[in-house]
Formats: structure tokens, sequence, C-alpha cells
């Protein structure tokens, strides 16, 4: 089966699955933390519409978990806050 | 690129897949845009990889979804129909001589879809509605159309104990997938009470399909031991992490919890939604009229052929009215019909599409007041209870932003930011005019938005739109 990397750990999945849901069936449920709180978040609509499942996708933050398509190769990554903090530095 | 149509069509769920077709079959040309991979919408929703069969035990309908693909890929062959996957529309504008729609085709790098055309045919489906609780921002609370699309499209279980709460008879066929997927349903908690059917039984009995259909899912889950309780609202959900357990408790006919039915629930998932919520923003954007039904659920208008008021738009689907599938195949047939015609293709839609309209809208009519807010979830808020979900904005600063004297949904976002983050109020602008108490004045005043979908601003920067008022205005 072919895998992308979540947080440096291979996440296998089937063709046609969104990164979003092969994290939900590698029983990964948080995604980011929000940039207020820091509370954990995971795929809340599943649709496209919340931008709760906001993560990293090969270095690019803001990539909704339930849209994008898994490919394998994939570096993803739990987004902290905006995502954006290098952008303050 | 830019495609130029007699008639677009967007979305490619029930309503716009038959919009399409019909309108195809009629003799026009027809172009289609869905944001999702593959025809069927959220409903119809299936792996991309797939062959395009659907599982007979998550999907209903599957005749009428394979007779629709059938016949839309016929017209792909025969150059009638475009079908184009993956375009987020996010602007509309709609002229005397016809529409210019404009879609972002998400990158990296990003692209721009952009169709112009005589005729546009809105079946934009609808979203399900949430309702805040302590803990509902937990990992694991999800949506029941989430949980839906995760094991249709997907094939994916989202955990082993799942607990489902709202209203409405999805709850049902949600619990029956994830029962036949393997999965455990805790329960299925529904807010409607049992004896709100008996004044609607002259408009189901004009509708017997849809009886059988529920008495089946009730089968099921009885022969799985899932018990199905209705009068039973979740009042908070608990966990560090994630979710673990649920506290629900039995209510009253206004919402309220009645003291000592309380009762806890384990669950790794828990599944909401109370009904539904109609997607608007591309309606709005070219001045289609609303109206609010006796609960302020808000619809466009259409006429007797699915135009709205505005002259060139036609909507099928949800947006006219929460009705379920069939209904909006229906609509969507009369609509493309109706479109071709207008554009001088065959006679005008036929009066046996319309009496089947007019018994499924009785029929939805009933569902729509009987599956409702059951009202009564202000009062369990408490004061670090997430509202708006993007902007981590708690109950109290909403109750702060009404106290100065915030009296609808824009004051609110104003004063406190709640609406103002990615998803625009789209999954809290119903619970914060319903807390604001201006949904009356203004039923319609969460669903306004400028883009229908977030864009990059460069492709915003580039896009030349005073080119909207019609084709062949050389943009």
């Amino acid at each position: 089966m072919p895998t992308f990397s979540f947080d440096g750990a291979p996440v296998p999945f089937t063709g046609g699955q969104s990164v979003g849901a092969a994290l939900i069936a590698a029983g990964v449920t948080s995604v980011r933390r929000t940039r207020r709180q820091g509370r954990p978040r995971g795929l809340f609509c599943g649709i496209g519409v919340c931008f709760d499942c906001l993560l990293r996708i090969d270095g690019a933050p803001n990539q909704r978990a339930c849209l994008v398509a898994a490919g394998p190769g994939l570096v993803v990554q739990t987004q902290d806050g905006t995502g954006q903090d290098d952008l303050g530095r | 690129m830019t495609w130029d149509a007699d008639v677009c069509v967007v979305g490619a769920g029930p309503a716009g897949l038959a919009a399409a077709v019909h309108a195809a079959e009629g003799g026009a040309s027809v172009t289609l845009l869905d944001s999702g991979a593959a025809l069927g919408g959220q409903y119809w929703r299936h792996p991309v990889s797939a062959d395009g069969a659907l599982d007979r035990d998550l999907h209903h309908d599957v005749e009428v979804f394979a007779g629709l693909s059938r016949r839309a890929a016929a017209l792909t062959d025969r150059g009638s129909l475009t079908y184009l996957p993956g375009q987020h529309v996010w602007t509309l504008s709609a002229g005397q001589d016809g529409c210019l729609i404009r879609a972002l085709v998400p990158g990296p790098p990003a692209a721009e879809t952009v169709v112009k055309a005589r005729l546009t045919i809105l079946a934009t489906g609808a979203m399900d509605r949430p309702l805040p609780f302590p803990g509902w921002d937990l990992p694991g609370v999800m949506t029941v159309g989430g949980l839906q699309s995760l094991l249709k499209g997907h094939g994916v279980l989202a955990g082993q104990r799942v607990l489902l709460a709202g209203t409405g008879p999805l709850l049902l066929s949600a619990a029956a997938g994830v029962v036949a997927r393997g999965g455990t349903v805790t329960g299925v908690l529904e807010s409607a009470r049992q004896r709100a059917w008996a004044r609607h039984l002259p408009a189901l009995a004009r509708v017997p399909e849809k009886l059988a259909e529920g008495a089946r899912y009730a089968a099921v889950l009885a022969r799985r031991g899932v018990t199905v309780r209705s009068g039973v609202m979740v009042t908070a959900a608990h966990g560090q992490d994630r979710v673990r357990s649920v506290s629900t408790a039995r209510i009253s006919r206004d919402g309220h919890a009645e003291p000592g039915r309380e009762r806890l629930y384990e669950a790794d998932v828990l599944a909401v939604g109370w009904g539904f919520i109609p997607r608007l923003e591309l309606h709005t954007a070219v001045g289609c009229e609303l109206s609010a039904d006796a609960h302020g659920d808000v619809a466009v208008t259409v006429d007797d052929d699915q135009f709205t008021s505005n002259p060139v738009v036609l909507a099928a689907g949800e947006p006219t009215g929460i009705g379920g599938a069939s209904l909006a195949v229906t609509e969507g047939q009369i609509a493309g019909i109706a479109a071709a015609h207008r554009l001088g293709h065959g006679a005008g839609p036929p009066a046996g599409l319309k009496d089947r309209r007019a018994r499924l809208r009785a029929f939805a009519a009933a569902l729509a007041s009987v599956y409702t807010d059951p009202g009564g979830w202000g009062e369990r808020l408490t004061d670090d209870t997430i509202i708006c979900r993007c902007e981590e904005v708690s109950y109290a600063e909403v109750r702060q932003a009404l106290e100065l004297g915030a009296g609808d949904v824009r004051t609110v976002k104003l004063l406190s930011r709640a609406g103002m983050g990615w998803c625009q109020g789209r999954i809290c602008g119903y619970a914060v005019a319903c807390l604001a108490g201006g949904r009356a004045a203004d039923p319609a005043a969460a669903l306004r938005m400028p883009l229908a979908a977030p864009l990059p601003l460069g492709l915003l920067a580039n896009a030349d739109l005073n080119a909207g008022t019609g084709p062949g205005d050389g943009s």
C-alpha cells in the first residue's frame, strides 16, 4: 500500500482517499492546534466547508485534509496556529 | 480556461446531474461544474477510483444515479455535455444576455475556469446544520455528513464506537451505514419527539416509498440492537484530546433539558446534525429573491419552471427548500427541460413532473416541521463554550457583544469576530443569528458573503471583474 508521512510516521492510503480520511483510518484524529488556545482540532464537516482540518502539506500551510487527495511521498504535518509563524521571523 | 455554453450547471449532485442531463438531452450545450472529484455530490458520494458503481449497502436510489451517469457519459461522448470536476465556483455574475461563472481549481498552482453561459442552473446543495454545545470542538465530534462522506467517499469508518445525535432521517441511514461496515453504534438520539408526526399523516400517505425506506432502516438497526431514542439532545461532549463520552438529556417540547433524565454515553465519534442549511452563496451573489419558512429557514424563491427572480438563473434541489434527493432530482429534471425550452429547444416541463414535485414538496414540508432545531440549546452553553470555531470566539465573548447592543449577526461579528474566520460564518452563522435574535428581521443575514469560496489574492488581482455582465464582452 502506498504511504505518505504524517509528522514523520508513514500513513498508508488507498486510491481516491483524502489525506484526512487516511489519517482517520490510521487513528489520527487531531490534525492541528488552534492559534489562540492551542486546542486540538480534527475533521468536522468533512466536505471542505468548515476549514477545521487545516494542516501543512509539502510545506504549504492551511490545506484542507478532507479535500486534498492522498499521494505517495506527501510530507504532511500537524499545523500549529496559523501555520505561518515563519512569516514573523 | 474559458468555456462557452448555452447552460452552465453548478453542482453535480442529484439536482445538478439531473438538470445537466435533461438540458443537454433537450438540445442545449451544457457545462457542468462541480467541486467534487466524481459525479454524485454529497448524496451519491463514492470513491473516485471505483468504476462509478455505488455500494448498495451505503446508498439508495442507486439505479437513478446509474441511469443519469450513463446518460451523462453518452452526452459527453456526443459533445453536448462538458463535465469539469474539482471546480470551486467562487463567483457568478448575471446580466441581460447571460452569465459569467468563475471557478478556482485549487493548486498548487491554482488555476481558474471561466464559463460564459446564456443560462445558469444553480444546484449547490446543502450542508449539515450544526448547533454548538460544550465540547463540540473536540476531535471526534463531526457532522453526520462528515461521517457519511468518510464512509461513502473514502471507505473509512470514522471510529469504532459511534454515537449519532441530531434530527432527521439521515441519522438512521448514517447509523445503518456504520453498522453495515462493522462499526458499533452506541446510540441514535433524535431530538424530535415521536408524537410530532401525528398531524402530518396526509402528507406521508402520498409518498409511501419514503415510509418503507424509514421502516427498513429501523429494522436494520433494531436487528443490531441499536436503540433510537426520540426527544433526546446532546448536552456536552467530554474528553481531553478527543471525545470520549457524551452527556445527553431528555428534552421538553421547547428544548429544555428535563432534570433527572440525563445520561452518559461512551463514544469515540459523535456525529451531529440538526437538519440542513442550503448553500445559497451564489444565489445571493446575483440577487436572487429569498424567502423564509415558518421556522425562519431560508430558501431561494423559484417559479413553476425553477427560474429564480434573476431571469437568467434557475435553481434546483436543496437551495429551493430542503427536500431530499428525490425532490432534488425532480427539480433538476424540470430545470434542465425548462432551460433548454427557454433557449428554443423542445417543449416545456411536462405536467407529470410538476405533480411529482408537488407531492414531494408536501412531504418535505412535513419533514421540515418535525425535524427542526429543537431550541433550548442556548441555555446549555457555558462561558467557555466555543461558538465560532475558526476564530475561537467563546459564548462569553458573544454574550458580551450582545450586551453591548449587537442585535444581528453582522454586529456580533464586528464586535466579537464570530464568523470572521476561514469558513466565513458558514458553521456558526445560524447559531449566532439565533443568539442575536435578529433572524426574524433578516433571516438571510448569515448567508451573505462576497466570495463563495476562499481564493488566492493573486487570482483575485488578475481577475477582470468588470467583464462580468455577459458573454461576448471580451474578458
